[in-house]
C-alpha cells in the first residue's frame, strides 16, 4: 500500500469538517431549540396538522403525476435520438435552477387568472386561482425535473443490447419498456422520486405567489412555518423539525430500499 | 488505515469549531457588513416602500438600506437578535411591545393611513362592502399577525356576525404582507382585497379603492423607533426627525399617507 502524503489528508479532512458543520449546524439547531414537549404541543395544534396533511396530500398527487407522465417521457429521451434533443433536455432541466419566485411569476403569467392560457382554460372550465390544484401544479413544475433527470440517466445506463434482445425474443416495445426497462432502472427511478418528493415537500415561493396561503386549502407546511415565524417562533421550529424528520425519512427509506446501487446509476451516463 | 490522518483532522476541526462557537455564545446577528460600510439600515413595513424609497434617496445623513416586509416579520427578526437602526411599523402595537421588551427606544407615531377595499380597475363586481358577502366572491386579506390583516379583522368584528362570517368565508388567501394582497389583486386571482389607500395609489390606476363607511374604519397609525444598540444612533434619529417634519414627511404625503392621527 502506497502511503499518501499526510498534508493532503489533513486538507481533505478540514474541508469535510467545514462542509459538515455548515450543512448540519442549522439542522441540529432546530432540534436543540425544540423540546419534545414543544414538538408534541405544536403537533396537537390543528393548523399545524392541517398544513402537514395538506403537504402530504399535494406532494403525493404531484409525485403521482410526475411519475406517470415523466417515466415514459424520460424513457423516450434516453432511448431515442432526434433533432433538438439537447434543447429538449435543457428546457426540461431549466426549472432545476430557476428561483422559486420566477417559477411563481411564470405560472401566474401562463395559467393564472390573467395569464396567456387563461381564455383557453376558462373555456375548458379550469381555473387555477388560489386552490389546492394550484399548489399541485406548482409542485409538479418545480419538482418534476428532479425525477426526469434521474430517470433519464437510469434508462440511459441500461445496456441497449438488453432491450433489443427483449424485442428479438418477441416482446413489443411497450412490453419491453414495462417489463424490462422499468424494473431494471427501478433503483434510479426511486432515487429520482425521492429527490422530487423532497423538493415538493419543501416548496415555498412558487406556492405562495401562485396559490396563496390559506389554511387547509393552500397553506402547506413550509407556508405555515413562515406564517408562524412572526408570532410563534417555537411553533415554527417544531413544525420545521417535523419537516426535517419527514424529509430525512424519505431519503433514508430510498437508500434502504434500493441499496447503494442507485448512486452509481444516477451519475453514470451523464 | 490509510485514511487515519483525514479522520483525525475531521475530528480536530469539528472540535475546534465547537469550542469557537462556545466562546461568545449567541453572536449578534445581522447587519454587520452594512454597519461597517456606514449604511443606515431601516426595517420598514411593506406599505411604506414607495414613500421610504423616495425619502431614502434624498437622505443626506447616510446611505440608507431598506428591508421591507410585514411589520410582524420584522419585529420577529428583532426579537431573534437582528439589529437594524430603525424599525418602522404599520401599527403602534409592535413598536410598543418591542419598547416594553427593551429592544427599541421610545416609539413615535409618524403617519396615518386608511384601510380600504381594493378591486381591479376593470371590475364592476363589487361596489360596496356589502357585495363582499355574496357567494362566490373571492377575497385576499392579510394574515392575522400582520397589521393590515389585524385591521381587517377589526373592521369585520364591527359588522354583524352573519355578514362578518360571510366575508371571512370568501377569503381565499391570508397573505404575509400588503405586497402579497396587491399581487393577487393585480393578477386577477381575487375579486377584492383589504389594503391601505396608499397601496391602491401605488398601482398607478390598476386598482380602484372603495372606501369603508366612516363608522367601520379602524384607526391606522404608523410607529417608528430607533433600535436599541443601533449601529448608527445619530443618523437613525435624523432619519426619524425627517419623517416627523421634513423630506420624509413630504414623501409620505405625496404617497397618500395621512398626518398621524391624534392619540
Amino acid at each position: 500500500m502506497k502511503r499518501r502524503p499526510a498534508w493532503f489528508a489533513v486538507l481533505l479532512g478540514t474541508a469535510l469538517a467545514l462542509t459538515l458543520t455548515l450543512l448540519t449546524v442549522p439542522i441540529v439547531a432546530i432540534f436543540v431549540d425544540t423540546g419534545p414537549r414543544q414538538l408534541l404541543r405544536s403537533l396537537g395544534d390543528e393548523s399545524a396538522t392541517d398544513a402537514l396533511w395538506l403537504s402530504l396530500q399535494t406532494s403525493l398527487i404531484a409525485i403521482l403525476i410526475i411519475v406517470v407522465i415523466g417515466t415514459p417521457a424520460a424513457y423516450g429521451l434516453a432511448t431515442r435520438r432526434f433533432r433538438g434533443r439537447d434543447l429538449v433536455v435543457t428546457l426540461i432541466e431549466l426549472p432545476l435552477v430557476l428561483p422559486p419566485a420566477v417559477a411563481g411569476i411564470g405560472l401566474l403569467a401562463a395559467v393564472g387568472p390573467s395569464g396567456i392560457l387563461a381564455p383557453a382554460l376558462q373555456d375548458a372550465g379550469i381555473r387555477f386561482a388560489l386552490q389546492t390544484s394550484s399548489v399541485v401544479l406548482a409542485l409538479v413544475f418545480v419538482a418534476s425535473p428532479f425525477y426526469l433527470r434521474q430517470a433519464q440517466s437510469a434508462f440511459q445506463a441500461l445496456d441497449p443490447d438488453w432491450l433489443s434482445a427483449s424485442r428479438t425474443l418477441g416482446a413489443g416495445q411497450a412490453q419491453t419498456f414495462l417489463r424490462i426497462a422499468i424494473p431494471a432502472a427501478a433503483p434510479g427511478l426511486f432515487a429520482g422520486l425521492a429527490l422530487a418528493w423532497g423538493r415538493a415537500l419543501g416548496e415555498f415561493g412558487a406556492t405562495l405567489m401562485f396559490a396563496g396561503s390559506f389554511r387547509g386549502i393552500t397553506q402547506t407546511a413550509p407556508l405555515a412555518i413562515y406564517d408562524r415565524f412572526s408570532t410563534d417562533f417555537d411553533g415554527a421550529l417544531a413544525l420545521s423539525a417535523v419537516l426535517v424528520a419527514v424529509s430525512a425519512a424519505v431519503l433514508l427509506t430510498v437508500r434502504l430500499v434500493t441499496g447503494s446501487r442507485w448512486e452509481g446509476v444516477g451519475v453514470a451516463a451523464r | 488505515m490509510t485514511h487515519r490522518p483525514m479522520f483525525v483532522t475531521l475530528l480536530t476541526t469539528l472540535a475546534m469549531l465547537t469550542i469557537g462557537c462556545g466562546d461568545d455564545g449567541i453572536a449578534k446577528t445581522g447587519t454587520g457588513d452594512a454597519a461597517a460600510k456606514g449604511e443606515l439600515v431601516v426595517s420598514a413595513a411593506t406599505s411604506l416602500k414607495t414613500a421610504f424609497t423616495t425619502y431614502g434617496k434624498g437622505f443626506r445623513g447616510a446611505r440608507v438600506r431598506f428591508s421591507f416586509a410585514g411589520s410582524d416579520m420584522l419585529a420577529a427578526q428583532l426579537r431573534q437578535g437582528v439589529r437594524p437602526d430603525v424599525f418602522a411599523s404599520a401599527n403602534t402595537k409592535l413598536p410598543d411591545e418591542l419598547f416594553a421588551a427593551g429592544l427599541v427606544q421610545k416609539p413615535r407615531v409618524f403617519a396615518g393611513n386608511r384601510l380600504v377595499i381594493a378591486v381591479p380597475a376593470d371590475s364592476s363586481k363589487i361596489r360596496a362592502l356589502g357585495d363582499l358577502t355574496k357567494d362566490g366572491m373571492t377575497i385576499a386579506a392579510g394574515s392575522e399577525s400582520v397589521p393590515v390583516g389585524a385591521y381587517t379583522r377589526k373592521v369585520l368584528a364591527r359588522l354583524d356576525a352573519a355578514q362578518s362570517r360571510a366575508i371571512l368565508g370568501n377569503v381565499r388567501s391570508a397573505e404575509p404582507d400588503v405586497a402579497g394582497i396587491v399581487g393577487k389583486l393585480t393578477q386577477g386571482a381575487v375579486d377584492a382585497g383589504f389594503v391601505y389607500i396608499t397601496d391602491v395609489e401605488g398601482t398607478s390606476g390598476r386598482l380602484t379603492a372603495i372606501e369603508l363607511p366612516a363608522g367601520l374604519r379602524p384607526q391606522v397609525a404608523y410607529g417608528v423607533a430607533v433600535v436599541k444598540d443601533a449601529p448608527h444612533p445619530a443618523q437613525a434619529e435624523a432619519f426619524i426627525a425627517g419623517l416627523l417634519s421634513g423630506a420624509g414627511r413630504r414623501a409620505l404625503r405625496e404617497a397618500g399617507f395621512e398626518p398621524p392621527p391624534p392619540a
